[in-house]
């Protein structure tokens, strides 16, 4: 590219239809109640980890959802699989077995 | 003992339902219509939230019982003059009726969806409004419904949006949107479908089933995030902006079917019944009963009565008992 001696910063908007959402339908499948998520924060909220760390598992599964991974995905390493998170989910989900089912599918556990 | 006439002014269903519940009681309801059809805006829905109940089995089976009222349609009101006695209303067709009670049961008017332009309704070949798609779900007719593969619903047209005059909810639209939505998927089923919320609002007895299997049965993806604007490709499909704010990401989106969710203003003829009838309107533009709490269908003047949608947003239910309830309302004021 030509140097004009300034430079453009990259745009934070998602463009949906360029945004690979496969993973997410496979994970779909292992876990039908991965779309009843309400977004209602209280697994952040208590989760042991969270104290610590950035950890929230909201922002993790609705950007799967998404399809926008990069972001939050990798925030799984500091969950400690204690299952608070399940004890408060409103919607029932069960969030212990689907953090093990993300890992299985987006490989996180070897990143 | 022939009892007494009393009118009702709108035949949409609460107008039926309070004349059918007055002829019950033995008066002689005389329904003044303005359209050609009795049954108001129920007659453009296809099926109700949340059964997913026919409207057209509800409007038969309110209709096909109207033995002893006496209804009118294509009936424009003139004029309304208050006596003593009561009240003697004038139509266009130069029939004239006196009464001791009249009961308003005017409705509400669809907000009209090219008054928000930055979604470019009647500008945008692809964008339709949840009135249009309830037609489509009816007739599977519609020339902007091409086998779309991406569609969004965008809640709060022309509700909770100062710049739109109106900052009311208008409380039946996210149930519309979760039902349609559902409805599409199962047309479409691989279509992907968006909900465009600002806050959902659903209430009420199995709401939240509708809600719940809209996102784990259809998949329906729900975005908390108001469409800021539409534009328009050269092939027709359509550009969305929004914030996803749960993610507090703004994203873009190409669609091919957008639907408007449009909402319940007050009815045409609020303005003018008002001012012959003298009832107060509140700063939303609906009928302000005399008492919102425990009494909520009569206006200030004794013998004048309302019901339905004309004192703002409601669902069917809630509209049918409400009719009910006017009518021994007015039962009780004829034999005072
Ligand atoms: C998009 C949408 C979808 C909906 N879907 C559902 C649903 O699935 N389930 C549900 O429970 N509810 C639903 N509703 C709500 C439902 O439509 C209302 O509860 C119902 O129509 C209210 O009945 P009404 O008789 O008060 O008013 P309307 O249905 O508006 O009827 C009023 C009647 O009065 C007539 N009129 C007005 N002015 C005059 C005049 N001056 N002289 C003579 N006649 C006059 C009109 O022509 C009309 O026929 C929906 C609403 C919307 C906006
Ligand atoms: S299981 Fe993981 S995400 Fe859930 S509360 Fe425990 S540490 Fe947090
Ligand atoms: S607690 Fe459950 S419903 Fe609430 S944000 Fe977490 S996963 Fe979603
Ligand atoms: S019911 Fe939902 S879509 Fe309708 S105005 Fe209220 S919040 Fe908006």
């Amino acid at each position: 590219m030509i140097d004009f001696g300034y430079t453009l910063s990259k745009s934070g908007t998602l463009k949906i239809e360029n945004l690979d959402d496969s993973r997410f339908k496979a994970l779909h499948k292992l876990e039908p109640d991965a779309y009843k998520c309400i977004n209602c924060g209280s697994c952040t909220a208590s989760c042991s980890a969270g104290v610590f760390t950035e950890l929230s598992l909201r922002k993790i599964l609705l950007s799967l959802q998404r399809g926008d991974e990069k972001d939050y995905i990798n925030q799984l390493q500091s969950c400690m699989l204690c299952g608070k998170c399940m004890l408060v989910c409103p919607r029932g989900i069960n969030t212990r077995h689907l953090i093990l089912s993300i890992s299985k599918i987006y490989n996180t556990v070897d990143r | 003992m022939a009892k007494d006439n009393v009118i009702v002014i709108g035949g949409g269903p609460c107008g039926i339902e309070v004349s059918r519940n007055l002829r019950d009681l033995g008066y002689t309801p005389i329904l003044l219509e303005q359209q050609s059809e009795l049954g108001g805006h129920l007659r453009l829905w296809d099926r109700l939230f949340p059964e997913g109940v026919e409207a057209r089995k509800i409007l038969k089976d309110l209709t096909s019982d109207l033995k002893g009222v006496k209804w009118f349609t294509d009936v424009n009101i003139e004029s309304i003059h208050k006596s003593r006695k009561g009240y003697t209303v004038n139509v266009d067709t130069g029939m004239s009726f006196e009464t001791k009670a009249l009961v308003v049961t005017t409705g509400f008017k669809l907000f009209p969806a090219e008054r928000k332009q930055e979604y470019g309704y009647n500008i945008y070949e692809r964008v339709i409004t949840n009135a249009d798609l309830e037609q489509y779900f009816h007739t599977r007719k519609d020339p902007r419904i091409q086998n779309p593969k991406t569609i969004g619903f965008v809640h709060c047209v022309g509700s909770r949006d100062e710049k739109a005059c109106n900052r009311q909810c208008s409380k039946v639209c996210c149930a519309t949107a979760v039902k349609q939505a559902s409805e599409i998927k199962e047309l479409f089923p691989d279509a992907i479908v968006y909900c465009f919320y600002m806050d959902l609002r659903l209430f009420g007895r199995s709401y939240e089933d509708m809600y719940l299997t809209a996102q784990k049965q259809y998949g329906v993806r729900f975005i908390r995030g108001r469409v800021s604007e539409v534009s328009e490709d050269i092939d027709g499909k359509l550009f969305v902006k929004a914030e996803d704010t749960l993610l507090g990401k703004p994203m873009k989106m190409k669609l091919d079917l957008l639907v408007l969710m449009t909402g319940i203003l007050p009815g045409e003829s609020t303005t003018q019944l008002s001012e012959m009838l003298k009832i107060n309107v509140g700063e939303d533009g609906f009928f302000t009963p005399r008492d919102t709490i425990l009494e909520p269908c009569r206006a200030k003047d004794a013998g004048l009565f309302m019901a339905g949608a004309c004192t703002g947003p409601k669902t069917i239910p809630e509209t049918l008992s409400e009719a009910r309830a006017t009518a021994i309302q007015v039962h009780k004021y004829l034999s005072r």
